[in-house]
């Protein structure tokens, strides 16, 4: 499953903390794309996306609605298989073929824009799911490290709730903490505050900036330009399938040097969303 | 033109104001009866039932052959008789036969809906290894939905037995009834299950394999329970159809059910009051079946526009 130069390392279906430190140690990145190309048919939504990510670094992928953002965060949780390219985690190849994808994912947290909380289980359960079925851990331990993540956000007495009962915000913040439970290496945010009232918003974005205080990686596509230039320890601007442009937040918002990005950025001050 | 509206109008508040009139002085009074939209819906309802049912006691109490048709069908001696069932008479009982043609209905309703969950789930998962059944789940859903149930029965209930094989040849007729209403709705129950799957949204199949669980697993946590919720009430109408295609069985000549015990009753007696007696009995079972999933699918559509969505 591994090749080469990383036979010596755990496979990724092993990988627990241990490994992410090592890799750590090595100087890997937690995950690094190499020439990324993904097709829905013969539109090209990724055309060569390099980027890597270090270890507790937060990365915010701005740009317009269809640049490739979510799509980006789909090939590295590989819901969406790439056409050409390589994604590394801790310097394993999980798109070379053989790869247990399931065992990958395992490592992965992914919160969508839509929450996709499971309707017919209550909070807990949601949470649980995965502890019980994937980690195989017992249920009243992972009981126990579920109501310790609701007690953090906030979410206690929301437990034995049915999602249909919560607020828009309050189910984003159960999907992030079921993400939570799996004890992920990294968290991809997909637009987590798009479908949300506006009033709902700061509450979710409050959880991610106590993730990145405490040192989560996390790879944010977001619309939010105040909050990716407050969080954010890079921002890359993505347009038509490539990132044009990349750097510390300060950079980006006030100084940027490509004219799609300048253009980008001028709408949404124009907007009154910076 | 204006001033008969106004009359019109004025004729219907004086009719409010005397309170409920008799159904008939709303016929003359024209245009006034509009205002009374509500109560002349019910008038007219009510005055076509008691036209329709009228019709057709005429034409049963009238009609040239009424008077054998009654005896014929309608013989409440014979009726009796038949529900009853007598020894000594060679007459087997129609209410006997209800009772096994419900204990087939219920076994076979157990093993289908085992059997389609199968069938259903083996056509979904995507696993290469598992290719080859899943094309045999396809062959089999055309080819049990494509040949008759009463072929199917003949089928296994002549078939089996000419095989002289140890175990299969030598069951009984309940047993390859049950087999064969297994086998035919077994296709149509796994294409049911399929499209409560394919109703569960991607983003679900998406929240569930990026937390790692597997297709297998997915399938079975999150998809399936939600799914299931959705198919109950097409299941149930399948299940009032299973209830009373039941009496095919008899067909193999097993004394089993009620439509077998009719037939002996009519071909000794030459009346048939006997299938009369099991028509009314199938209805006693599938009409309050029949409300039942009614009532399903009401609550179904009050909890969608409450606007939940919660399926629990």
């Amino acid at each position: 499953m591994t090749g080469g130069d990383t036979s010596s390392m755990p496979t990724i279906a092993e990988a627990g903390e241990e490994t992410f430190a090592a890799a750590e140690a090595n100087g890997a990145p937690a995950v690094s794309l190499e020439g990324v190309h993904k097709s829905f048919g013969d539109l090209e939504v990724l055309r060569g996306i390099d980027l890597s990510v270090a270890p507790h670094e937060v990365i915010c992928l701005i740009g317009s609605s269809g640049s490739g953002k979510s799509t980006l965060l789909r090939c590295v949780n590989l819901l969406e298989p790439i056409n050409r390219g390589r994604i590394l985690l801790w310097g394993h190849d999980v798109t070379s073929p053989g790869v247990d994808e399931n065992a990958v994912r395992r490592h992965i947290g992914i919160v969508f824009q839509s929450f996709n909380l499971f309707p017919h289980m209550t909070v807990l359960r949601n949470i649980t799911l995965g502890p019980i079925r994937v980690l195989g851990v017992s249920r009243a331990e992972a009981e126990d490290c579920a109501r310790a993540l609701l007690e953090r956000f906030g979410l206690s007495e929301k437990q034995n709730d049915y999602p249909d009962r919560l607020s828009g915000g309050q189910q984003q913040r159960v999907a992030i903490v079921r993400a939570l439970a799996m004890q992920p290496g990294i968290m991809l945010l997909d637009e987590v505050t798009s479908a949300l009232d506006p009033e709902l918003v700061g509450e979710v974005l409050g959880v991610i900036g106590e993730l990145a205080s405490a040192g989560m990686t996390m790879l944010i596509a977001t619309h939010e330009m105040s909050f990716a230039r407050d969080i954010a320890d890079r921002v890359c601007f993505l347009d038509e399938g490539v990132i044009l442009e990349q750097g510390p937040p300060k950079q980006v918002f006030t100084s940027p040097v490509n004219l799609r990005t300048q253009q980008f950025l001028r709408r949404i001050v124009d907007a009154g969303r910076l | 033109m204006r001033g008969s509206r106004e009359g019109a109008y004025l004729d219907g508040q004086t009719l409010l104001a005397a309170g409920a009139p008799p159904p008939g002085s709303l016929g003359g009074s024209g245009k006034g009866s509009r205002l009374l939209g509500g109560k002349r819906a019910a008038t007219v309802s009510t005055a076509s039932t008691v036209v329709f049912i009228g019709v057709v006691v005429v034409l049963f109490v009238f009609a040239p052959g009424a008077a054998a048709v009654r005896h014929t069908f309608f013989n409440p001696q014979q009726m009796w008789q038949a529900f009853r069932g007598d020894p000594r008479l060679g007459l087997f009982s129609v209410g006997k036969g209800l009772i096994l043609n419900v204990e087939m209905f219920l076994i076979a309703e157990v093993l289908i809906l085992i059997w389609a969950l199968v069938i259903a789930v083996l056509r979904q998962l995507r696993n290469p290894v598992l290719f080859p059944f899943r094309m045999l789940a396809v062959f089999y859903t055309d080819v049990f939905r494509g040949v008759p149930l009463i072929i199917v029965i003949f089928a296994i209930g002549f078939g089996a037995p000419a095989l002289y094989l140890r175990v299969i040849s030598t069951q009984s007729d309940f047993v390859y009834g049950i087999a064969a209403l297994v086998l035919s709705y077994s296709a149509y129950v796994a294409e049911v299950y399929r499209a409560g799957i394919n109703s569960v949204h991607q983003s679900q199949v998406a929240a569930a394999r990026s937390l790692g669980l597997s297709q297998w697993k997915s399938l079975r946590f999150v998809v399936l329970p939600q799914a299931l919720r959705t198919v109950i009430p097409p299941l149930l109408n399948d299940f009032i159809s299973l209830q009373k295609d039941t009496a095919l069985v008899s067909t193999l000549g097993a004394v089993i059910e009620a439509n077998r015990a009719a037939q002996i009753d009519s071909s000794t007696l030459f009346v048939y009051s006997s299938y009369t007696v099991a028509a009314l009995l199938f209805l006693c079972i599938t009409i309050p079946l029949a409300r039942f999933t009614d009532h399903l699918i009401a609550r179904d559509v009050g909890r969608r526009m409450a606007g939940g969505g919660a399926i629990r």
